[in-house]
């Protein structure tokens, strides 16, 4: 008997995901560090490769658009206090998130985009992960294409990135999962016919397949999120930002493949 | 907002066969999906694409709900004289679309 | 004291992954809608070429074996021909028998284009086999088919 009552307990504690075993967070060492695009097959590497099939660069056009359209009370346009993209936001996007001195935080770059338009065109913020607010990040994080990932190094910052550490390596959810255990522990292993990968920030915002468009970290966070049932986090609340931050400083020195294409 | 992506070579000697490659943003919601709550959601597709050059017809694609979303194409033709290339989707809810491209052949 | 199996990291992965499965199940069913068939892709290449004889040849069909996503997949139909003025590729049709309709593509060409070879990228429901048909300017037709295994995604997330 009390070995079936253990048998039971076992596996109800397996079925609710409680692994008995302790939690070993394994940080992967820098030279095992694989960006999401060495897992894809050669057609999807194929579509990322040129600029002239890889979906995410019509989002690259419209936020050009965008970056040079005139808007809010200021009637002011991106381009009329920075001027050129291509030379005023070259390496921006692989620093992002930063550190905002008035908020005393971090801000993502489509936070940054949109105390932008608050602060300097008097302007209503872009709603999240919708077309506009997709396009103008993909165009501004476009301009640090190929730049390794250079973490904002302000020493206020460094709370924030331990907070998004602790938050990948909780368990959560009812499949009681953190990050960590896939994307740190499991990253070579297949869920279903899936690469689990290591849950490298360093395309985003990404074309995915999957979405059939674009769509930011904090989407795929989310879908994460949504994976392992656990409770979600609205766009932009604080816990996302501070798993980007520490993803990104997971990812320091990692070419940025915005727009990348991911299945 | 939609944006198409044209990539035609800007020069060609008379002769080439040329390739032509299209992007175009557009949903192509299939009418087969249903939201969270059981709703259709309804069909929202382009249906054709014309390329013409110097206004002929060269060359013409019917597209249908199985065409992936943000549609791509690529074909030939071959450059034969300097002219202009015109690009044409047409979808439902009146959705039209148009760009150009030059091309020089020497 | 017996002590209670600790499970491996393999089981325990494999349990989460088929959990996952299940739990993506209702989502995938209310999102996929009733199949067409192979009768009714034959019914539809029928209306391209009018009951004429269709031999295999000619035709040549690029696409993944298996592909990473059903949403987006990348496809090449060439067809050779020498695009003369008086023989040349008239229209290249592609069919599928399990999508909720069974037409991925039709293209028209002329003898202008130099090379019968057109690109496109299409949304397989399932694995299933895809043909492609070419008509040509003497009126015959020519196809070849190519079967295609469609993996699905571990993780799915609510339509937004």
């Amino acid at each position: 008997m009390k070995v079936v009552a253990a048998i039971v307990l076992s596996s109800l504690l397996i079925a609710a995901g409680i692994v008995l075993r302790p939690l070993i967070a394994t940080e992967i060492p820098a030279s095992e560090r694989r960006s999401g695009y060495t897992f894809m097959s050669p057609d999807t590497k194929a579509m990322q490769d040129d600029d002239t099939t890889n979906p995410g660069m019509l989002g690259v056009i419209e936020g050009e658009a965008l970056w040079n359209r005139k808007g809010g009370s200021a009637d002011k346009s991106c381009a009329d206090c920075h001027h050129d993209a291509k030379v005023s936001m070259k390496g921006v996007a692989a620093r992002y998130p930063s550190y905002d001195k008035v908020l005393g935080g971090p801000v993502n770059l489509e936070q940054r985009i949109n105390l932008c338009r608050a602060r300097h065109q008097q302007a209503d913020p872009l709603p999240y992960e919708k077309h506009d607010l997709l396009a103008l990040t993909t165009y501004v994080a476009e301009q640090s294409r190929g730049m390794p990932i250079t973490p904002d190094p302000t020493p206020e910052l460094q709370p924030f990135v331990a907070k998004g550490r602790d938050l990948f390596m909780h368990r959560q959810g009812q499949l009681n999962l953190a990050c960590t255990n896939c994307h740190d522990d499991n990253w070579d292993k297949h869920l279903a016919s899936s690469a689990v990968t290591q849950g490298m920030p360093n395309g985003y915002p990404i074309y995915r397949l999957d979405w059939q468009s674009l769509g930011s970290l904090q989407r795929r966070l989310r879908n994460c999120i949504t994976g392992v049932r656990a409770q979600n986090y609205d766009y932009g609340a604080p816990e996302l930002v501070e798993l980007e931050l520490y993803l990104m400083s997971r990812a320091r020195g990692m070419p940025l493949e915005t727009p990348a294409v991911r299945p | 907002m939609t944006a198409a992506l044209i990539n035609v070579p800007k020069k060609a000697r008379n002769g080439d066969i040329i390739e032509i490659k299209t992007l175009t943003s557009h949903v192509m919601e299939t009418g087969y999906r249903h939201t969270p709550r059981g709703e259709v959601i309804p069909r929202d597709i382009i249906t054709s694409f014309t390329c013409r050059f110097e206004g002929d017809e060269i060359f013409h694609a019917d597209f249908f709900p199985a065409t992936a979303a943000n549609p791509f194409l690529s074909f030939f033709t071959t450059a034969t004289k300097s002219g202009k290339f015109d690009f044409e989707w047409i979808g439902d809810n009146g959705f039209s679309q148009t760009a150009s491209a030059s091309i020089t052949v020497e | 004291m017996r002590r209670q199996p600790v499970p491996t990291r393999r089981r325990f992965l494999a349990l989460a992954g088929g959990t996952a499965a299940i739990g993506a199940l209702p989502v995938a069913i209310s999102v996929r809608p009733a199949r067409a068939t192979p009768e009714m892709m034959a019914t539809a290449i029928r209306t391209v070429t009018g009951g004429a004889n269709v031999k295999p040849g000619k035709v040549k069909l690029d696409i993944p074996p298996l592909v990473e996503n059903g949403n987006s997949v990348p496809m090449t139909v060439s067809v050779a021909s020498p695009m003369t003025a008086n023989d040349y590729v008239k229209s290249i049709h592609v069919f599928n028998e399990k999508n909720p309709q069974p037409n991925l593509g039709n293209f028209y060409l002329k003898p202008s284009a130099g090379r019968a070879q057109v690109s496109t990228r299409v949304r397989l429901a399932d694995s299933q086999k895809i043909t492609a048909i070419a008509k040509l300017s003497d009126g015959s037709f020519w196809s070849t088919t190519a079967d295609v295994v469609v993996t699905l995604a571990a993780c799915t997330e609510d339509v937004i």
